[in-house]
């Protein structure tokens, strides 16, 4: 579960976020839409507990983040798979050794990593592609990969921020497809995106972000353009 | 270390330094105080004999000497007697033997006092005998090595402390380079959740292998020169038992230096991680 509680978040004299509350349960797949700068991406570091919220609460599964000690966010970011915009991949290290990565901070045994790491490749469409490099890869497959480590430690909520921002329609159709079978599995997913045309095809909730302020929240949204 | 071959380099051979720096200084102080030690055994007063000195003038001395109650005892050396021990001290030296007959060695008077304290007057009975031509002074020998040895003690310490504290900077320095070069990596590990020590143990470590590495490199090449210049040294130091070191000895000194290359490694490379990890 998700819950923000009349969460304001502030940069100065900017007002990113402004009074937003809204629970997510357990199992539903949301988008969070908005034009740029409506505190999309706000949001999702806030969930990561990569900032404060300037006012509120927030509470992720049993984790209250203003109270969350810093020797406790590791374990905390652990229940979270994150798919960046900028992929956040290691430029040095192989695909493979990319998602393993996700496994190796979770202690996973090394007899058990090799095994995981393959079967999400392939049920991600990375099949034959663990010894690439990241710079031998396309757009939608560094996506993948992303997807493949946020997913490979099996978190309960998945949180992607704008996985389909640099992608053409036909490829961002095809990670949003793998993020439904993720939530079909019964993972809790959280999108965070301004493409309209893949959160009208899905008819799944939105929340609607502008200018900081939540304007909508519906259950079966549709993205209307202004 | 891949990535930055050259600042892998700069700090194992600073690491290198500080520790050949040691292990000259430790040989060289311990070989001082084995030296030391033998002349606090030895007879310490030689009075070297005029050629014409008869043995009636040498039993004569040696009453004297016995006269003062401080003397353990006075043991007369004949100029043959010189000549075998002169031939054992340099029996790998077919040059040094060459030409030296006991005629050319003077005979001597080897006097142990009962007390350090008592030498000054010994030696002064001696020197004002006219039978005798030299009197060799161990006291002022054992007086020089001490001081020697102090200030050796004293410079080795500071030398050896001031490039500890050098290495300890410039791992300091290095692995802060290395933290602030792999920041984006860094940022990405502790966004999918890596613990503080996952992130940090492999700075820590490559610290601790600067430090081994040298200090290993550093005794390897001490040990071979120390053995390279033995048969100079065994000669130098004829009688004196310095020579060869003990392998427990050298052990020793790898093991305690390995033990210090650790702890400045690790030293520089968390002080690197608390300043430039935040």
């Amino acid at each position: 579960m998700v819950k923000f509680e009349n969460v304001t978040k502030k940069f100065g004299d900017v007002t990113a976020l402004n009074g937003v509350s809204f629970v997510i349960e357990p199992g539903e797949f949301v988008f969070v839409i908005g034009p740029s700068g409506a505190g999309k991406s706000t949001l999702v570091r806030l969930i990561l507990k990569e900032c404060l919220p300037t006012e509120g609460t927030i509470k992720v599964k049993n984790f209250n983040l203003q109270e969350l000690s810093k020797k406790k966010i590791p374990e905390y970011r652990r229940q979270i798979g994150v798919v960046f915009q900028d992929f956040k991949l290691l430029s040095d290290q192989t695909v493979f050794e990319n998602v393993a990565l996700a496994l190796r901070v979770l202690n996973e045994a090394e007899e058990k990593i090799e095994q995981k790491v393959l079967n999400i490749l392939d049920l991600v469409g990375l099949k034959g592609k663990d010894n690439f490099f990241p710079s031998q890869l396309s757009g939608g497959e560094l996506q993948r990969v992303c997807l493949a480590r946020a997913i490979v430690g099996e978190p309960e909520i998945i949180i992607a921020d704008e996985p389909t921002g640099n992608l053409d329609l036909g490829i961002a159709r095809q990670i949003v497809d793998l993020l439904k079978k993720i939530n079909e599995a019964g993972k809790t997913v959280i999108m965070a995106t301004h493409n309209f045309a893949i959160v009208n095809a899905l008819s799944q909730r939105v929340i609607e972000l502008d200018e900081g302020k939540l304007v909508s929240d519906q259950k079966k949204g549709k993205y209307h353009l202004k | 270390m891949r990535r930055s071959p050259y600042q892998a380099l700069a700090a194992t051979l600073i690491m290198f330094l500080t520790f050949f720096l040691a292990t000259v200084f430790v040989l060289t102080a311990g070989g001082f105080q084995v030296v030391l030690r033998y002349f606090e055994t030895r007879p310490q007063v030689t009075a070297f004999l005029k050629d014409e000195t008869t043995l009636e003038q040498v039993d004569t001395i040696k009453a004297r000497l016995a006269q003062t109650g401080k003397v353990k005892e006075a043991k007369y050396i004949s100029k043959e007697e010189a000549l075998v021990i002169y031939r054992e001290q340099n029996k790998n030296d077919p040059l040094l033997l060459e030409m030296v007959t006991a005629n050319i060695l003077p005979a001597s008077l080897e006097v142990a006092t009962k007390d350090i304290a008592f030498l000054p007057e010994v030696a002064q009975i001696l020197k004002s005998e006219p039978g005798v031509e030299e009197v060799v002074f161990q006291e002022d020998v054992v007086k020089a090595l001490h001081n020697w040895t102090s200030t050796l003690r004293k410079i080795g310490i500071g030398l050896i402390g001031a490039l500890g504290l050098v290495s300890l900077l410039i791992i300091l320095v290095i692995i802060g380079m290395k933290i602030t070069l792999r920041k984006e990596e860094i940022e990405i590990l502790q966004l999918i959740g890596a613990s503080p020590w996952y992130i940090r143990a492999p700075f820590i470590f490559e610290g601790m292998f600067y430090g081994v590495i040298g200090a290993i490199l550093a005794w390897g090449i001490g040990y071979l020169l120390l053995l390279y210049a033995t048969p100079f040294l065994v000669k130098f130091l004829s009688g004196i038992p310095i020579l060869p070191v003990p392998i427990p000895f050298m052990l020793a000194v790898l093991g305690i230096e390995i033990l210090a290359g650790i702890v400045i490694g690790s030293l520089g490379s968390l002080l690197a991680v608390k300043r430039y990890l935040k």
